[in-house]
């Protein structure tokens, strides 16, 4: 049930990618309640699935990668229904719809061996949880700062194109940028603790420096200077905009580790 | 009878033509009497306005009645011949003629596409004409319906949404830098009309702030007063920049009043707060380095009006949307106006009282099985004679007003007395008849609705 449930979740996010990407070049606003609609259908798939799944296994508790990928598409989804419902950026779904599809993606294509996560700690997955809340927060950051270079490169060059049109005043998208950092990080933070906490539960250390672990400390490093940057020298806008997508390439530098330390347990 | 118009606009007639033939308001009463004082012009309206110049009427004959409003327009401006003015007009009638009132009201006919103040002009003359007695039952539904369409295409195509004025230009381009123009503060340097009257939609748009400053100090105490905000010195303008969301710059000057390194060192102390710059100025009085200043957005006078250019171009793209709903429109106005005519009026309403009778008989006649042929004869002759009289006057009534200015008035009461707009059961499918009758009576709560608020406004 719960496998149906994500193939038919993919499909439909696939849709809803490609009727997002049309619209962005399309003047339709037929087009973005479409889209719309596939998101919102495939996201209630999607919970169904993640429901199912986890009544399936919620006696052993320990979540595998392609969940907390799953859960991170998930997240993406439900934040970005969230923003449009109180905002009206229907073109955030241009941008965000794909990343949730090419998560659920790269987590379906994973080779079978590096789902399972040891079970070493009973309550792993508050780690797996919170570390993916804050890697939703800078996905959003990232996606904001995408946005905001393109619309200040098409403002700058004075190019008044549909994409113009359709882009959110630049403040907005500074706003949803530091606003999605500084949600993402307290999380990041906290997963990391509990990471860390685990890590001395199975292995006997808090620090081993795998390339999980140091992925996760250099991206928040770069999260702190990052936030520390914006409150003292005024570091908002297009820099702060450049600073979310690097932050954004490590947050997936760190994922990837995740996998190679899980290819690395199991052998 | 026809509705015809016969005009002028600036698609047609140069400003040369277009202002002799002008009526001015106070003229307005007296050029709507001339005109239904012309034989056989039954209604009258005249729409009067800087683009264009045209007469409305209801007439019994379409060609005679195109040469009485030529006439008419001849009149208005002895000055002007008609061999003057004949080359410059159109004339329409009919169909085509409501066509024509209907794009007009919803600016499809404007210089500028889209633009709103044609309705208010329509309205206005409509006006008029009630005040003036000189429209009746048929201009008064289609002038009325005229405004419903323009309403209608305004709020369902984006005709009027984008900016056609350099002006509301910067408001459009600022809204795309700050989401909200509440908080913001604008500074105007210089007193160019174009930057005051950008200032002006700013501060419509929720701008709070207004900081003003021109060379003479006087000037922007005065300015300062009438926009609500506060002088500065001219000296001291570009330390202040950096308090200012939005600069607009149009002074006399003929060199760069602000260079790059203001702009950047504003753009510092702001702690990178975007800042957005209008140069109205020609020549500019913003240096053009400024576009490499990261997190400021220059733009001037040029690329405001480009800006235009194309939404201009939208709107025309809209405008194709808005003409098919007023081909929808203008069938359904002409087929309101086919009801109108008498002879078939007549018919229906023989038709309508002869299968009540019928009907009735039927029933009568099919409870009184026991009476004889001679009996029957007697009932029906009893009901045929009964419902003749009935409508006897209705009919004769009807026949004399034919060529009364009150004729449609009364064709439309006897249409709405007898329901002769509501088909009778075996006349129609049932599918058809249930769309058929929501479609009237929605139509008639909307009328009724109309008149009731005509009636609170006159």
């Amino acid at each position: 049930m719960a496998s149906v449930c994500f193939m038919i979740t993919m499909a439909l996010y696939l849709a809803a990618t490609i009727s997002f990407l049309v619209y962005l070049l399309r003047r339709s606003d037929a087009l973005s309640n479409i889209s719309l609609g596939i998101t919102a259908v495939g996201f209630l798939f999607h919970t169904v699935a993640l429901t199912a799944k986890a009544a399936a296994s919620s006696s052993s508790s320990h979540p595998s990668f392609f969940e907390a990928l799953s859960f991170f598409s998930w997240m993406i989804i439900l934040v970005f229904l969230v923003v449009e419902f109180r905002h009206r950026i229907p073109v955030l779904g241009s941008f965000m719809v794909p990343l949730a599809l090419m998560s659920l993606v790269s987590a379906a294509a994973l080779p079978e061996t590096v789902p399972t996560l040891k079970p070493v700690f009973k309550t792993l997955w508050i780690h797996v949880a919170l570390s993916m809340l804050g890697a939703v927060g800078f996905a959003v950051g990232f996606v904001a700062g995408v946005m905001y270079l393109i619309q200040e490169r098409l403002l700058k060059s004075k190019r008044f194109n549909v994409l113009y049109s359709k882009l959110p005043a630049l403040d907005f998208l500074d706003h949803l940028n530091q606003q999605s950092i500084v949600l993402g990080f307290p999380l990041l933070t906290l997963g990391i603790v509990t990471g860390a906490i685990s890590a001395e539960f199975s292995r006997g250390s808090y620090m081993t420096w795998n390339p999980e672990q140091t992925g996760a400390v250099v991206t928040w490093l770069f999260y702190f200077v990052v936030l520390l940057g914006r409150l003292t020298v005024g570091w908002r806008a297009k820099r702060a905009a450049y600073l979310t997508v690097v932050g954004f390439a490590c947050v997936i530098l760190t994922l990837v580790g995740v996998v190679l330390k899980g290819h690395g347990d199991v052998s | 009878m026809h509705v015809i118009v016969v005009g002028l606009s600036h698609k047609t007639a140069p400003i040369e033509i277009r202002e002799k033939l002008a009526v001015p308001e106070s003229r307005l009463g007296e050029a709507l009497s001339r005109l239904c004082s012309y034989e056989g012009v039954r209604e009258g309206m005249l729409l009067s306005t800087c683009n264009r110049v045209e007469v409305y009427s209801v007439v019994e004959d379409v060609e005679v009645g195109h040469e009485r409003l030529q006439e008419f327009l001849a009149d208005t401006n002895l000055s002007l011949s008609s061999e003057q003015l004949t080359p410059h007009l159109y004339w329409y009638s009919g169909d085509r003629a409501i066509a024509h009132l209907f794009r007009v009201a919803a600016s499809l006919d404007s210089m500028v596409v889209g633009e709103s103040q044609i309705l208010g002009q329509l309205k206005d003359a409509f006006e008029v004409a009630l005040a003036h007695k000189t429209t009746g039952v048929i201009m008064n539904k289609i002038v009325k319906k005229a405004i419903s369409v323009a309403k209608r295409v305004r709020t369902e195509t984006k005709i009027a949404e984008t900016a056609v004025s350099v002006s509301y230009a910067a408001v459009e381009l600022a809204k795309k830098i700050f989401s909200n123009l509440d908080e913001k503060t604008v500074m105007l340097v210089g007193a160019g009309e174009m930057a005051k009257l950008a200032a002006r939609h700013l501060i419509a748009q929720g701008v709070r702030q207004v900081r003003i400053t021109t060379r003479t100090p006087q000037h922007a105490i005065d300015l300062a007063d009438k926009f609500g905000g506060t002088p500065v010195p001219f000296d001291q303008f570009k330390d202040e920049m950096a308090a200012a969301d939005i600069v607009l710059v149009s002074t006399g000057a003929s060199h760069y009043l602000v260079g790059a390194e203001d702009v950047q060192r504003a753009v510092d102390k702001r702690g990178n707060r975007p800042m957005f710059l209008i140069d109205i100025s020609v020549p500019r009085n913003i240096d053009p380095a400024v576009r490499h200043v990261d997190n400021a957005f220059l733009f001037d006078i040029d690329d405001l009006t480009h800006r235009v250019q194309q939404n201009r171009k939208e709107r025309l793209q809209e405008a194709e949307k808005a003409e098919r709903m007023i081909v929808e429109e203008v069938a359904v106005a002409v087929e309101w106006m086919k009801s109108l005519e008498v002879t078939p009026t007549i018919i229906a309403l023989r038709n309508r009282v002869d299968e009540i009778k019928r009907m009735e008989v039927e029933r009568v006649l099919g409870r009184l099985s026991h009476l004889s042929p001679q009996d029957r004869e007697l009932v029906e002759g009893l009901a045929s004679s009964i419902v003749n009289k009935l409508i006897h006057r209705t009919m004769v009534t009807l026949k004399a007003e034919v060529n009364s200015s009150n004729g449609p008035a009364f064709v439309e009461a006897a249409r709405r007395f007898f329901h002769l707009d509501r088909p009778s059961p075996s006349d129609l499918s049932e599918a058809d008849r249930s769309r058929y009758l929501a479609g009237r009576s929605h139509a008639s709560d909307r009328e009724e609705s109309e008149s009731v608020a005509h009636k609170q406004v006159r």
